[in-house]
């Protein structure tokens, strides 16, 4: 009964707005915006920190990754005249980092050289990457076919590689290739896997792993290409002697992944003279994209609740001109017998009603809006039910606030001063 | 609701050293200057004197859409002076008609959704409301107009249509402010004509009037003067 009740008031509510057709609209535009921005705005923060989330699952949370790189220094000395530069990861580092942190579980070297790779017809200039079965199972690359490197492998110096679904790809190495033997530089390898690639960056995240890899033991690695990589340029041949190019370390738990990497930091700092290595913890930069998250929900929530306000002050004084040109219509309902609650619902159920359509359209809007920035901008959003859910909340909540006071007003017209005027 | 309590039945309302004073700045206005009367039940009594006398302050102060500054009103055995906003707005719901000079109809809505106005409020569905807003409308000779606005309407009509509205709820007492005011000779007295009828049905009517033709009509004549009842005349 009471129920049918509110539903014959929203009914009469919605007559009397669609009395004044434009007005309606015009007042409901403000809403429909406030509500599409908060929408449209909350699905590109949740975009951008989802799709942040998604890159550092790739990394692996509980991982930190090390780099060799070049000091500046370094870089400006082997320009001037031929001469060996020795910088990054040695060995005794990979083996102080896995001895004296307790939280390390394990420590998995890469050693990179860059080598033409042939297959039949086909060249590709692959990133050969020597290291140990581990990297597999830190990284969780889907395997396409065959197999990932085995501790055997290493064991028998066996020349085997992994290839990833894009070199496979360039080199035409279909599935069937598997046990078939690619050249690469001026060794053979026998083909044993192909993996899934995650490719070199994503957003600000460098990935360890590239798409021209091609994975081999790093014994092999050691054993065929020495510890010394010599690079032609124009007018010098360089020489570096790099040890290790990469070190992915992965952690106990997550929890102990800031300390341990700070540990790490300290300890490198100890035995290297030149600022030679880049620790990478993808956990930081989780933490970071929270943070931005954050920040970005703050900002653009602000500017969507002072277009809400707007729309919300717009309807407020809509309702106030509309109860002075009514005021004579109040002063009959309560010269009938109205009593004051029920002015005052009258009122506000037509903004309330107002609000929530404005609020719906704009919902409508805050879906469209995502989309055309995923479109054009090619920026990720997503439109979480969450934000659904408060927008209905809000745009209500908008309608009762600034509905109350023209609302209240209604309802203190004195009926019979009401009822005299024009 | 009959008050059992209320052993004087013909006596529908009882004023007793009834003032209203509106202040003016530094001025006070005594619109009622201490009135004290009855009207009885199933009563036809015209209020009459010139303007500005109170006969309108009067009529709301009865009609429970004022309230009086000092003094009391009882009205069917229940005093009304103490009560508060909401009991007044029910009291004028359950048993008062008001009828006024300027229709005062709702312009936006149409004929039977004027009608039905009162019914809304008591809470009716809308159906029992529609049935009776038809046998309102055909009682006071509208029954073709029910789906026009008030603005296609001529004075006459829209002031059966405010009568059809006060009887609604099936009032007591039907409050009428210059009723005729507004409208020509000959119209003016078909509206009392059906005044008068509605009376005969049982209706206790006061009503405001200048004119002391339409004012013949009524069974009782009340002369105000300054805020003060000066005669009262029966017939
Ligand atoms: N709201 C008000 N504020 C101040 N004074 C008022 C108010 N309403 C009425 N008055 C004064 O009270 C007195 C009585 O007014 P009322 O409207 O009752 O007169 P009336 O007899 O109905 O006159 P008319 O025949 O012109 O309608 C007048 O002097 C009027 O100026
Ligand atoms: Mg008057």
């Amino acid at each position: 009964m009471r129920r049918l009740k509110l539903v014959r008031n929203i009914g009469l509510g919605i007559e009397n707005l669609l009395l004044h057709k434009l007005r309606t609209f015009l007042t409901m535009l403000g809403v429909v915006f406030g509500v599409g921005s908060v929408v449209a705005m909350l699905s590109v923060g949740e975009g951008a920190s989802k799709e942040a989330l998604e890159q550092i699952r790739k990394v692996g949370s509980n991982n930190i990754i090390i780099s060799s790189i070049k000091s500046v220094q370094e870089v400006s000395q082997a320009t001037i005249h031929s001469h060996m530069s020795i910088y990054g990861l040695t060995y005794e580092d990979q083996f102080r980092i896995s001895e004296t942190f307790g939280h390390v579980k394990q420590v998995v070297p890469v050693k990179l050289v860059r080598k033409d790779a042939r297959l039949g017809e086909r060249n590709l200039e692959l990133r050969i990457v020597g290291t140990t079965p581990a990297w597999f199972e830190l990284l969780r690359r889907p395997v396409v076919a065959g197999r990932v490197l085995r501790a055997e492998d290493a064991r028998d110096l066996a020349g085997v590689v992994v290839l990833t679904d894009f070199g496979a790809r360039k080199l035409l190495a279909a599935e069937n290739t598997i046990g078939q033997a690619v050249r690469i530089g001026g060794n053979f390898y026998e083909i044993i896997g192909i993996v899934k690639s995650e490719g070199g960056m994503a957003g600000s995240i460098q990935m360890p792993d590239e798409e021209i890899d091609a994975y081999i033991p790093i014994e092999v690695a050691k054993e065929r290409y020495g510890d010394i990589i010599l690079r032609i340029t124009a007018g010098s041949n360089e020489r570096e002697l790099v040890e290790l190019h990469k070190m992915v370390i992965e952690v106990d738990h997550i929890d102990n992944v800031e300390s341990t990497a700070k540990g790490i930091e300290a300890m490198l700092k100890r035995f290297h003279k030149k600022d030679d290595y880049r620790i990478s913890v993808p956990l930081a930069l989780l933490q970071q994209a929270k943070a931005t998250k954050r920040t970005f929900n703050i900002v653009l929530g602000s500017i969507a609740a002072i277009s809400l306000l707007v729309g919300g002050i717009g309807i407020m004084n809509i309702m106030l001109a509309s109860v002075t040109e009514r005021t004579r219509e109040i002063g009959i309902r309560r010269a009938i017998g109205a009593k004051r609650r029920q002015i005052i619902s009258q009122f506000l159920i037509e903004t309330v009603v107002l609000s929530t359509v404005g609020g719906f359209v704009g919902i409508g809007l805050g879906l469209f809006i995502p989309w055309l920035i995923t479109k054009f901008a090619g920026m990720p959003t997503v439109v979480t039910a969450d934000s659904v859910f408060l927008s209905v909340g809000i745009s209500i909540s908008v309608g009762i606030v600034f509905g109350l006071y023209p609302a209240v007003r209604a309802a203190n017209v004195d009926p019979i001063i009401a009822l005299r005027h024009e | 609701m009959i008050n059992q309590a209320d052993k004087n039945e013909d006596l529908v309302i009882r004023l007793e050293d009834v003032h209203k004073i509106y202040q003016m700045g530094d001025q006070q206005v005594n619109a009622l200057a201490g009135v004290s009367t009855t009207f009885s039940a199933g009563g036809f009594c015209a209020i009459m004197g010139p303007s500005g006398s109170g006969k309108s302050t009067m009529l709301n102060l009865l009609g429970c859409l004022d309230r009086a500054t000092r003094g009391r009103y009882i009205l069917e055995g229940t005093d009304v002076s103490t009560l508060d906003d909401d009991a007044l707005s029910e009291l004028r719901l359950r048993h008062l008609g008001f009828i006024f000079q300027s229709f005062n109809l709702i312009p936006q809505l149409t004929v039977q959704r004027n009608i039905e106005l009162p019914l809304y409020y008591l809470g009716w569905d809308s159906e029992s409301s529609a049935e009776r807003a038809v046998e309102l409308a055909d009682k006071v000779g509208l029954a073709e107009r029910l789906n026009h606005r008030p603005t296609e309407l001529s004075g006459g009509q829209m002031q059966r249509v405010a009568i059809a509205r006060a009887l609604a709820n099936d009032p007591r007492i039907l409050l009428a402010d210059e009723p005729t005011g507004n409208l020509d000779t000959a119209t003016g007295e078909q509206i009392l004509q059906l005044l008068a009828e509605l009376n005969e049905q049982g209706k206790t009517i006061i009503m405001v009037t200048h004119e002391p033709d339409i004012a013949m009509l009524a069974r009782t004549r009340l002369h105000m003067r300054d805020g003060l009842i000066e005669t009262i005349e029966e017939d």
